[in-house]
């Protein structure tokens, strides 16, 4: 049974009255026991509200207009208060970029462990000093980090370790669902490769399921199974990650996939994006890529596409799908 | 007072249009910096090592290496907010390290910072016209009318097209590439020789990242502009920089032309630095040659 399904899922931001954003739009998603899934995007396209939305971690002015989200079982789209504080116990935690940044400056790392073990105690769990001080040296060390670190505050580690503790401290609860939004943007190339390492590595040890926001494809496709690529508040296309790198695919993964390059190469090219993305607060006719698309024709300009088959994922968009029906044709012709 | 800058007209110095004849070489003779940290064990850190290099006029050279390297508190002291402890920073005939108030401020006329954080270096309360008008008064001595025709000048030479609409917006109304090229349009003020880019694209979008790296290559060619661009990320390197120094711990390990560095590194830390670039290709051990590949438009 999949751990998470969402359907029909709206968020609108209301900054002022009569002005309304529609953030994300009509996204329907399915995430199976232990699977990693990437969720790319430019800034602004909708994809860490996406992750707040599924989270229940959505503050006004956003607000979640429609949909459900079935979490285990339950709807927690319609939860509040502290049925929504039990569904989140063992349910669901949230890495945020900034994340390391949120520690207390006076309070030492031990402290941030007691703070949620003691919050999220049930009966029978062990919540003295002793206790609290072995679960956080084992949550340590899963994060590869000295025990040693207990006993000190924020401001004396740098800022990979500071994400290591936030990273060890959405595991303190157990959760089955971690959402990583741009858990290394803010971090140097070479921490940044040492936290994912160890992220992938506990993922797959722990087997939580996980969803990685970020804006850099090439970080989501060196740790996840499926890549979820988001544009102006849609899922655009659904791929397993492996297959990224070939074949057809929507026209903005390949435009995303162009802004790399091995800086090793003989010639190396870089390609951008021209243009920006619509505006949400505007109703959308067509395909919102369409402006900026290089392959835009007519029906892009009258039909917003819904995603279709794309083997062996999906994407949304005309040219693309009528290619892949096409060689289909041909395939069964042969 | 350099002679070669000032330019009432606030047009480009001829010698900017011929070639880099005017700007003068930037050299770094082996330069420390220790800093003494606070506290009761006295340590001392000691963030730049014995580095020497130099800029040559209208050349791009990178400073590369992870956090904690020091190559920003390289460019802290090349644009006089810090001091060497020991070693000279020249820049020309100008002594960088021994320059203050007067000094400095004829110094930050001809060498120009671009910052990592394009969210946090304009000021919110203040429109862009303002923000890359104040350094053509400050500097080039414009009156307003003259400042704001120079904003439209600028503003188009970043690629912020229509210049009018973009010169009364407010920072919040940018998006984040928007923004750098408004801090390059202002670094571009007060007609700099020497531009000092401090990670300028990495809080940028990868899909904003080529503009603003082909604007700053782009502004080299046409000004004669000399390039110190300072970064962790080797493929942005190679797109804007002739030669790179590799820095490790406050030391160059590794420097030479930057096409030959990154194709034969000899130095463990380079390949490591090159290991951690994300590159969705690397499964494949290179880009495939089929349809992938998005045509540049």
């Amino acid at each position: 049974m999949a751990l998470l399904e969402a359907r029909g899922v709206n968020v609108v931001y209301e900054p002022t009255r009569g002005t309304r954003i529609w953030s994300v739009r009509d996204v329907d998603l399915t995430l199976e026991q232990g699977e990693f899934v990437g969720l790319v995007g430019e800034s602004g396209c909708g994809k860490s509200t996406l992750g707040f939305a599924l989270t229940r971690m959505l503050r006004p002015p956003a607000r979640l207009t429609g949909g459900t989200i079935r979490f285990d079982g339950t709807d927690i789209a319609g939860l509040d208060g502290e049925q929504l504080r039990r569904a989140r116990r063992n349910g669901f935690a949230l890495v945020l970029q900034a994340g390391m940044n949120a520690l207390n400056p006076v309070r030492t790392i031990e402290h941030h462990f007691g703070d949620i073990l003691k919050a999220h105690a049930r009966p029978g769990d062990d919540v003295s000093s002793g206790g609290i001080r072995r679960r956080g040296t084992e949550l340590l060390e899963a994060v590869r980090l000295d025990p040693a670190v207990l006993g000190r505050f924020p401001h004396e580690l740098s800022g990979g370790m500071r994400q290591r503790v936030a990273i060890a401290l959405a595991l303190s609860l157990q959760p089955q669902l971690i959402v990583f939004d741009e858990p290394t943007t803010a971090l140097d190339v070479i921490v940044q490769q040492a936290v994912m390492d160890t992220i992938k590595d506990l993922q797959r040890q722990r087997g939580f399921t996980a969803i990685l926001i970020s804006h850099d494809l090439g970080v989501v496709l060196e740790s996840t199974d499926r890549v979820l690529v988001m544009y102006a508040g849609r899922i655009v296309e659904d791929q397993p990650s492996r297959v990224m790198a070939h074949g057809l695919h929507h026209p903005y993964t390949e435009a995303l996939l162009g802004c790399y390059d091995d800086p090793r190469a003989e010639q190396v090219h870089l390609g951008g994006i021209p243009g920006t993305p619509p505006d949400l607060s505007l109703p959308n006719t067509g395909c919102s890529y369409e402006p900026r698309c290089p392959l835009a024709e007519e029906i892009c300009r009258q039909q917003d596409p819904p995603l279709f088959p794309l083997a062996p994922g999906r994407a949304a968009c005309h040219v693309r799908a009528r290619a892949a029906h096409v060689e289909e044709e041909a395939g069964r012709a042969r | 007072m350099p002679g070669n800058g000032v330019h009432p007209t606030g047009q480009p110095a001829p010698q900017n249009e011929g070639g880099p004849a005017g700007v003068p070489p930037l050299t770094v003779s082996g330069v420390s910096k220790v800093y003494h940290v606070r506290g009761r064990d006295r340590r001392t850190v000691t963030a730049v090592d014995d580095v020497s290099f130099g800029v040559a006029p209208g050349a791009a050279v990178g400073l590369v290496g992870a956090s904690g390297s020091g190559k920003s508190t390289l460019a802290k002291m090349i644009t006089g907010s810090e001091r060497p402890t020991s070693g000279e920073i020249m820049f020309g005939d100008v002594s960088v390290g021994r320059l203050h108030a007067g000094g400095l401020r004829s110094l930050h006329h001809r060498v120009q910072m671009v910052f990592q954080d394009p969210y946090g270096a304009l000021n919110p309360l203040h429109t862009v016209e303002y923000a890359v008008m104040r350094p053509c008064q400050n500097y080039l001595g414009m009156s307003a009318k003259q400042a704001r025709e120079r904003v439209a000048e600028l503003l188009e030479t970043v690629g912020l097209v229509p210049a009018s609409q973009f010169a009364a917006k407010l920072p919040h109304q940018l998006s984040g590439g928007q923004r750098q090229r408004v801090l390059i349009a202002r670094a571009l003020g007060s007609d700099p020789e020497l531009i000092v880019a401090d990670e300028p694209v990495s809080m940028l979008d990868v899909s904003l990242r080529a503009g603003v790296l082909k604007l700053l290559a782009e502004l080299r060619r046409t000004r004669g502009l000399s390039l110190l661009y300072i970064t962790h990320d080797l493929l942005s390197a190679r797109l804007v920089t002739d030669e790179i120094l590799v820095l490790n711990q406050g030391r160059v390990v590794e420097r030479g032309q930057t096409k030959h560095v990154l194709q034969h590194p000899t130095h463990k830390y380079t390949v490591q630095l090159l290991d951690a670039v994300a590159n969705p290709f690397a499964a494949d051990g290179g880009r495939p040659d089929g349809s992938t590949q998005q045509p540049a438009r």
